[in-house]
């Protein structure tokens, strides 16, 4: 096991930060691209969804 | 990198399966009712896009009809099988997205053991994403006036990243005042407000929006929650290269 850090209470490994970081990170650039974007393509090919889950739109 | 893997793997997995189930349900939920305003839509704005976008501000509705700017010339899928498809995809890929952020928080906070935990991460992710910015922004159907997008974007990704913060505090946090910033994290964002149009004047009929608000809500309750259980069962199952990492520095150093 390696050393877990101090600060947090849960005990996150430092080995996980980088994995986790990343995978977080590439979910958030998903539902970015997907909900957020301005590109006008990708909104009206995202339309239907972004209406039903209440992202911001138009 | 085996982490890394076996949890994407699981979110794709999951946000396939969940993203499916999302598709269908709005297919016969929020869709129609899509479809339904976007006939208000066309018909009253019709005259507002023969002519320029430019000229608009003649009447009350001049702010969003200038924000609200359907751009001609850019490509849309067609209606129909076409947009069902992108509709459907874009759904799994939001779903996959939501997935890989679940399960990294999941696993920073302890890593979820089977469906019960994935349920309840569902669940916050529920609370997080659709409920607490849809309390400032409703969900809207085309043709609805809004304030610009992109103070309101802000506040949404503002509302979801407080109230996600929020939730983990008052779930794993003992600390009395830890748990009172959590308090003032979910309701600050409410304080401050959500950016709202100058009017609320609408063609899309009121009836038509309270069901689609209330369609929006139960299905994405049953998204998250499935999405949530998915995404325990599926990491329970993939774990390989994991279990060895008890004093295994070999590992470690191949990462």
């Amino acid at each position: 096991m390696v050393t877990n850090s101090a600060s947090t209470a849960i005990g996150l490994s430092a080995s996980k930060i980088l994995p986790l970081g990343m995978t977080a990170l590439l979910g958030l650039f998903i539902v970015g691209f997907v909900g957020f974007s301005h590109l006008e393509v990708v909104h009206n090919a995202a339309h239907d969804t972004r209406h039903s889950l209440a992202f911001p739109c138009h | 990198m085996s982490l890394f893997r076996n949890i994407v793997f699981a979110a794709v997995i999951a946000g396939l399966l969940s993203g499916l189930l999302l598709t269908v349900m709005q297919s016969f939920s929020t869709i129609p009712l899509i479809l339904q305003a976007e006939t208000f839509e066309t018909g009253g704005e019709e005259a507002g896009h023969s002519h320029s976008h430019e000229a608009a501000p003649v009447d009350g509705t001049a702010a969003p009809a200038a924000a609200h700017h359907h751009d001609d010339e850019a490509w849309m899928p067609a209606d129909g099988f076409e947009r069902f498809i992108y509709t459907a995809a874009a759904n799994i890929l939001s779903a996959i997205g939501f997935g890989l952020v679940l399960l990294a928080a999941a696993e920073a906070l302890g890593g979820l053991k089977g469906w019960r935990s994935g349920l309840m991460f569902g669940i916050a992710g529920f609370l997080t994403v659709s409920l607490a910015p849809g309390l400032g922004l409703p969900p809207e159907l085309p043709g609805m006036p809004a304030a610009e997008l992109g103070p309101r974007q802000i506040w949404w990704i503002s509302t979801a990243l407080a109230t996600a913060v929020a939730l983990g505090l008052l779930a794993y946090s003992r600390s009395a005042i830890l748990a009172a910033v959590a308090i003032v994290l979910l309701v600050a964002p409410h304080l401050v407000g959500a950016p709202l149009p100058p009017s609320h004047e609408t063609v899309v009929p009121v009836d038509l929006h309270a069901r689609f608000v209330n369609a929006v809500y139960a299905t994405n309750l049953v998204f998250w929650a499935a999405l949530g259980v998915a995404a325990g069962l599926l990491r329970e199952r993939f774990r390989a290269g994991e279990e060895a990492f008890a004093g295994s520095s070999g590992r470690l150093a191949s990462r």
